[in-house]
């Protein structure tokens, strides 16, 4: 489910940036984020472990854990979404699973919605009361699973990567099953704290919070990616963003520069390709410089 | 979902080893940019992009092949995106009607331009991350203005990732020294071991988390996590970064002027 780099076109990605920075902003005021530092990375290095720890399903598959409804359970969703984030940062700083424009959108799967999800589900099935923990567990995790696949493959088919037709049932039909063993890990593992150490399952006090800001921005978020597959043309966005490098050709036309004919007053194409590469090239490395110098000056 | 506890820093002393780590994150966010901005079918412009790639991993002594091994990963997004032939709409080039498909000719385009760019993005990232040490990634991470709290939280995972990676290993090996073989009980017995050794895993966990929080009260901390690194940007830096600039606008010009 970690998206690499490049299957994600360019405007969807960077509204994912968007969401997600917002979502971390809220998480991290809520959290108490300082205090709770070493709380949280040695619990997402517990995710990670946790992620090793699996046992053979059928057919040489085997099932084990992405860790983000148990996350939710054991810390709160706020908190448990800030050691998810800190997991699947480093599994894409580290490890190189899932890429680096992309993981706004991957922090939003499997960080924020997949937490919020598990969350969600289990508080409404009453499993904090004591009532039905193995069960909240089991559908907590599974349905965090399967709502972080959709999301997924709502983000793949708003790139224009594959048709939404094709990667929404495949997406869920796979995570169906990778869920099962998600939620039975994550049932035996409430179970098992329920009977050895029950007051880890009572939540600290502040650890929940409120969830409405994380709701409105999941939804957006949702909403975003449905907008263009929903409309009359399933590869809206696709076409925004062509529109929106034509735009830049017109500018770049209306400067003297176009389609390969390029600088006014030059009448050889491949002289006008030259020097339209010269500009570029150009233009560029002066960032590089101002790029360089805003470095410099960081330094102090 | 693939459990793979190696990590991607491969040492070395060649000069993308030696590049200041800040100037090479902006190098490969600008490469990964560039290659989403490449419209559909500049072939050309992507050669140039694979060119640089494999210059830089072969000029730093990596091999020229370093940063292909790496971009497997990716293979089951792009089976996904091999199915754009068929579902884009377009001139066709081949049908077979009686099975109801056909392939299209910007649909080939467009899946050939999606998994090169990928493949290229694949690279760029594993040239970073195979030439910069992982506190250096952090310093880098907190100079272009992450927020310190995530950097420091980023900091403290890595720590104790294969510390603990370690207890579930032997946790593994227990499992594994007290089971006699052959089928077990069901699958539902299997994942209430599996699920209770997580349990147990947590609880240690939750204990160490704790035994380090007062660790590092007692010897001062305040909340704030402070990197030591002295590194200055160096001439040699700029020059790398403004190169690549260059060569990023010089494509993508490319790219625009023959569209």
């Amino acid at each position: 489910m970690h998206i690499p780099d490049g299957f994600l076109s360019l405007p969807v990605a960077l509204v994912g940036w968007g969401l997600t920075l917002a979502l971390l902003a809220a998480a991290l005021r809520r959290a108490n984020a300082a205090n709770q530092l070493p709380l949280m990375g040695v619990l997402a290095a517990f995710i990670f472990a946790a992620q090793a720890i699996n046992f053979p399903v059928a057919a040489g598959t085997s099932g084990h854990l992405i860790g983000a409804a148990l996350a939710a359970i054991l810390l709160g969703p706020w908190r448990g979404m800030l050691t998810m984030t800190a997991v699947v940062s480093v599994q894409a700083l580290v490890f190189q699973d899932g890429g680096l424009l992309v993981l706004g959108w991957n922090l939003f799967n499997m960080a924020a919605l997949a937490c919020f999800t598990g969350d969600l589900v289990y508080r409404r099935l009453g499993a904090p009361q004591g009532r039905r923990a193995g069960a909240a567990g089991f559908l907590a995790g599974w349905l965090s699973v399967m709502a972080a696949a959709a999301a997924t493959s709502l983000q793949l088919a708003a790139s224009g990567t594959v048709a939404l037709r094709l990667a929404l049932p495949a997406m869920l039909g796979v995570h169906a099953l990778i869920g099962v063993g998600e939620g039975l890990i994550t049932a035996g593992a409430v179970a098992f704290l329920r009977g050895v150490q029950p007051t880890v399952l009572a939540r600290p006090a502040g650890a929940s919070g409120d969830r409405r800001t994380a709701y409105l921005l999941l939804g957006l978020g949702l909403a975003l990616v449905l907008t263009p597959l929903a409309s009359a043309s399933p590869d809206g966005l696709q076409r925004v963003a062509q529109q929106l490098a034509f735009d830049v050709k017109a500018e770049v036309a209306g400067t003297g520069l176009s389609k390969g004919y390029a600088l006014s007053g030059v009448s050889s194409p491949t002289l006008a390709t030259a020097l339209a590469v010269a500009l570029g090239a150009a233009l560029l490395a002066g960032l590089g410089w101002l790029i360089s110098r805003a470095l410099a000056r960081g330094e102090s | 979902m693939h459990i793979h506890l190696a990590d991607q820093y491969h040492p070395g002393g060649g000069w993308l080893h030696r590049l200041d780590p800040r100037v090479k994150v902006v190098i490969c966010l600008g490469f990964i940019l560039t290659a989403s901005l490449l419209p559909p079918g500049s072939w050309l412009s992507l050669a140039g992009l694979f060119l640089i790639a494999l210059g830089a991993a072969w000029s730093s002594g990596l091999g020229a092949t370093f940063a292909l091994r790496r971009s497997l990963i990716a293979l089951p997004f792009a089976l996904a995106a091999l199915t754009l032939p068929f579902t884009t709409p377009g001139e066709r080039l081949l049908e077979w009607p009686a099975l109801g498909l056909a392939v299209s000719r910007p649909g080939l385009i467009q899946a050939g331009s999606l998994l090169l760019r990928a493949w290229l993005a694949v690279q760029a990232a594993a040239l970073l991350l195979g030439t910069t040490r992982f506190r250096e990634l952090l310093w880098a991470l907190e100079a272009v203005r992450v927020p310190a709290v995530v950097v420091a939280l980023l900091g403290l995972t890595y720590r104790y990732i294969f510390l603990l990676a370690d207890e579930a290993l032997h946790m593994l090996r227990a499992r594994r020294a007290r089971s006699p073989g052959g089928r077990g009980p069901g699958i539902r017995w299997q994942a209430r071991g599996a699920g209770g050794m997580v349990g147990a895993l947590f609880l240690r966990a939750l204990e160490r988390s704790q035994r380090v929080h007062a660790a590092m009260l007692s010897r001062g901390y305040d909340g704030r996590a402070r990197i030591l690194q002295t590194r200055r940007l160096l001439p040699a830096d700029t020059l790398a970064l403004m190169l690549a600039f260059a060569g990023y606008g010089g494509l993508i010009a490319a790219a625009l002027a023959a569209v």
